[in-house]
């Protein structure tokens, strides 16, 4: 199959960019959108351009490296599935696709498709872990956690941080990425004692970077694991609640 | 040269006390004088994660080297199916020493004992540690831990997050590494890529590393330095590792006088979707833990064109589950890999490309219903039928071995420390514990022992003698002379300006290693192959091409160097492929099988772990050896019929 590209190139953080238009005609519908930038780029070298830089790595859809923008969608037309995850059978021969990087002011551009999403990780350095040092653990056993509650944990805990949802949101809001890895902890026994500290801790770290949530639902609409916006309602629940709960008695239900 | 002797530091007495004894036996750096010690952690994955967060919370200054965006993104977070641990929660007679014994005879007794049982014990710590950070491990409706059964083992032991094992352990140590960043005692360095070892008189004292957005090479020095950076199986081009997972950390440590020990044990795992085309760019696993529902088979008759559904049941050769009756599917993964890559050298692979074996879930969802079975593996069908596009709750999945992960790797001591002194070296980029086979479950397993409680218990005996002394400044000429000869060889990748892109010396180089040094080798196909790598390494420096320039992100730049680095290990793992003429585990060599076709060890001659040192000449490495002594389990032949 053949397909049009039009991709956003940019040489470094302070460098204006530009749209650049390639097309690659020797494609096949069992291969991966990336495996599609690879011979692009195989091209581009082979004819003295320099390739197009892009994040990737386990091209298995867990390790959240991949971020692309195509057609006007995060990680492209396909639910629940990230770019490396998109083969171009959902693709049309003769289609024109245009990709961009993530948009963000959180995101700043480093060179063509590759973004900076270190305001990620600064959200989970804030508060995003039970303290628990190396050594301390009683047996695994003592601690009990329903079925139901270890597998809602487990639906949060699913999150890859690509960063989808604050490049589909208007607001570039990261509501949905926080709200994930509080509601993880937050449902567990063992997150109880950190529990309201952490939720005022990581809100606040999310505001300083990234904007606010006008409960649009692009960013679980778009999210590769489909992560559910309840638990935007459950994080915004705790931050009120975290306001004027008195710590010293959190233990009282 | 050959000065150097391998001490595994092994501590006496009976098997069950060492790691007790050695624990109190160990010099100790007290808690107000640890801030005083600087350590560098190259890599982010389970090992390097769990330690740096470990030593951080003990007090150590740490420096964290990621080339990844972000730590969470290392590879361990790819490992679907789950982690070993000898709790004995079932009730079906797991112990420490059952962990012990299934993980030495796995191995194909080429692992060191005494850590093999140090690992079985730390691992009912683990567990506990992971459930107290928060892991959401799959649980019963009671509110206990589940667990569910791996191949080489005949208990449920293994602890899992759905298909995304890895991925919450991870995520675990990351947050805990999180913490201490935020604390200021670990200082994290991403997008930065390790390019050189820098010893001095002798020791470890820092790396040399390149930041990949400016391009700048900066030096990072510390009082010891931890290297966590995983496995060399891209070598192959082709194979389940991330696309950036490289030796150039191990490789470059063991040019500076770190011995690599046995590079030709390499795991093909079983259960992997098979090659699609030519553009292929990485292979993608399924994880182990099907197998448990899964029934592998393939057609009887050879060339069978008819679809999996009307071949009828009297029609299929259910091969495992007749030629081991004990494990049937569950063998261990180099039995199973080398079972199917028979079926499909004998002519009855199945798929277009005739390059797979089924993989059935008919059964199962008739004894189980689709729902339990969605429950179990949802994740990993819909990743197949996202990859195939074909539905595996309706036709079986094809699958066919791939390169997964390698057990050789940095050669290092009791307490993970390699011969250079003051160079620890943990997960999977050590040798120790899984011999010549690893088997499932137990990589994450020992990322998280050695990087939890092996390495915070060891390090302060290296240390406390050196209390008083300041790490050497990075303004110190070994720093100044290892930068420069960094730049140099950055430089000079650039200016060769040939005809031929990396990926292209890529895939030449991953065909002759898979197709001599993969899951059979022969005298034959080895001297080839030794023949045909210098002559590509050399081609490579007369005509890569590498666009670009240096001062931003360079991909091809990046991945230059690491394919230079495995031009020269692989190699180094042909030779030793030739050199080991025996089979063991995944070692297969074709002069050396039983009469069913089964590997044949040659204990007498090979029951030792092969070390090499670089000597500058990547055609003359030195040999020297560390005898394996078995004195707990008794060296018997594998077998799991």
């Amino acid at each position: 199959m053949q397909v049009n590209l039009k991709i956003w190139r940019q040489s470094g953080p302070d460098s204006p960019g530009a749209f650049h238009n390639y097309e690659v005609p020797n494609a096949s519908p069992d291969m991966s959108f990336l495996e599609l930038m690879d011979v692009l780029n195989e091209d581009l070298q082979t004819k003295g351009e320099e390739p197009i830089a892009f994040d990737h790595d386990c091209r298995e859809g867990i390790c959240g490296s991949c971020a692309m923008m195509i057609n006007g969608r995060a990680h492209g037309p396909e639910t629940g599935t990230t770019t490396c995850q998109l083969h171009m059978r959902k693709f049309a021969d003769g289609a024109h696709i245009t990709v961009e990087p993530w948009r963000a002011g959180a995101f700043p551009v480093i060179r063509d498709l590759c973004v900076d999403r270190s305001a990620f990780d600064r959200i989970i350095e804030s508060g995003g872990y039970i303290t628990a040092p190396t050594g301390t653990a009683p047996d695994a056993n003592l601690i009990l956690v329903p079925k139901e509650v270890a597998d809602s944990a487990m639906d949060a805990a699913a999150c890859i941080g690509c960063g989808a949802c604050v490049a589909a949101c208007p607001n570039s809001a990261a509501q949905l990425f926080t709200a994930a890895k509080l509601s993880h902890l937050n449902l567990l026994p063992q997150g109880q004692p950190e529990r309201y500290k952490r939720t005022v801790s990581m809100v606040n770290e999310m505001e300083r970077w990234f904007g606010s949530c006008t409960n649009h639902g692009e960013c679980s609409a778009a999210c590769p694991k489909e992560i559910s916006l309840d638990f935007i309602a459950m994080m915004n629940r705790d931050y009120v609640k975290a306001q004027f709960k008195q710590r010293r008695f959190a233990s009282q239900t | 040269m050959s000065q150097i002797n391998l001490d595994s530091k092994i501590p006496s007495g009976p098997i069950e006390d060492k790691w007790t004894n050695h624990k109190f036996d160990v010099k100790l750096v007290n808690p107000s004088n640890r801030r005083k010690f600087s350590i560098v952690v190259v890599g982010s994955g389970l090992a390097g994660a769990s330690a740096a967060a470990s030593l951080g919370e003990m007090g150590y200054h740490v420096q964290m080297l990621t080339y990844h965006d972000s730590p969470r993104r290392a590879h361990s977070i790819a490992a679907q199916g789950g982690i070993n641990g000898a709790k004995n929660y079932r009730n079906d007679g797991d112990s420490v020493h059952r962990l012990f014994y299934d993980t030495i005879k796995g191995g194909d007794y080429r692992s060191r004992e005494a850590n093999v049982h140090r690992l079985a014990e730390v691992s009912v710590n683990i567990i506990d540690q992971c459930v107290a950070q928060g892991v959401p491990f799959a649980r019963e409706y009671g509110g206990l831990l589940d667990n569910r059964s791996f191949g080489g083992a005949q208990v449920s032991r293994t602890f899992y997050a759905r298909g995304q094992t890895g991925q919450q352990l991870l995520l675990g140590a990351y947050q805990a590494l999180s913490h201490q960043i935020h604390l200021g005692n670990v200082e994290l360095f991403h997008r930065t890529e390790m390019l050189d070892l820098v010893t001095h008189e002798g020791r470890a004292v820092g790396v040399v590393a390149r930041n990949l957005i400016t391009g700048a090479v900066q030096s990072f020095s510390g009082h010891a330095v931890v290297l966590a950076t995983g496995g060399y199986g891209n070598v192959f081009y082709l194979s389940t590792n991330a696309m950036n997972s490289n030796a150039s950390a191990t490789w470059r440590a063991h040019r500076k006088g770190a011995l690599f020990a046995n590079p030709c044990f390499t795991q093909i795992h079983p259960t992997c979707i098979p090659a699609g085309d030519e553009f292929q760019s990485k292979l993608t696993l399924m994880s182990e833990s099907l197998r448990n529902d899964g029934r592998i088979w393939v057609p009887t008759e050879f060339g069978d064109e008819r679809s999996a559904a009307s071949i009828p049941e009297s029609e299929r050769d259910y091969y495992l589950e007749r030629r081991y009756p004990a494990f049937g599917n569950l063998v261990p993964r180099d039995v199973a890999s080398r079972a199917s890559k028979r079926e499909v050298d004998s002519g009855r692979g199945v798929g277009p490309l005739k390059n797979g074996v089924y993989l059935d879930f008919a059964a199962s969802i008739d004894r189980l219903g689709e729902e339990t079975v969605k429950e179990r593996y949802g994740n990993l069908f819909q990743m197949y039928e996202r990859i195939t596009g074909e539905d595996p709750y309706k036709t079986p999945m094809r699958i066919y071995p791939a390169v997964h992960y390698t057990m050789g790797g940095l050669w290092v001591d009791y307490n993970l420390m390699s011969n250079v002194p003051g160079l620890y070296v943990l997960g999977e980029a050590n040798f120790s514990d899984h011999g010549a086979n690893r088997l499932g479950a137990s990589a994450l397993m020992q990322g998280l022992s050695d990087g939890y409680f092996v390495l915070p218990a060891t390090i302060g005996d290296y240390l406390a003698p050196q209390l008083g002394n300041s790490a050497l400044g990075t303004d110190e000429p070994v720093f100044v002379e290892a930068q420069s000869q960094v730049q140099e060889r950055v430089k000079s990748l650039l200016a060769i300006k040939g005809s031929r892109s990396v990926d292209w010396f890529h895939r030449e180089l991953g065909k002759i290693v898979w197709d001599n040094c993969g899951m059979a080798r022969s005298k034959e196909g080895l001297e080839k192959a030794l023949v045909e790598i210098p002559t590509l390494r050399q081609e490579f420096y007369n005509d890569v091409n590498i666009m670009g320039h240096e001062e931003t992100i360079n991909q091809s730049l990046e991945k230059a160097g690491r394919v230079a680095d495995f031009l020269e290990f692989g190699e180094l793992m042909c030779r030793d492929a030739l050199d080991r003429e025996e089979s063991c585990g995944g070692h297969f060599r074709v002069e050396h099988q039983t009469e069913e076709g089964e590997a044949l060890r040659d204990d007498d001659q090979f029951a030792h772990v092969s070390a090499y040192e670089y000597t500058g000449d990547t055609a003359q490495p030195v040999l020297h050896t560390e005898k394996l002594e078995f004195e707990s389990v008794a060296v018997a032949q594998r077998s799991y019929k």
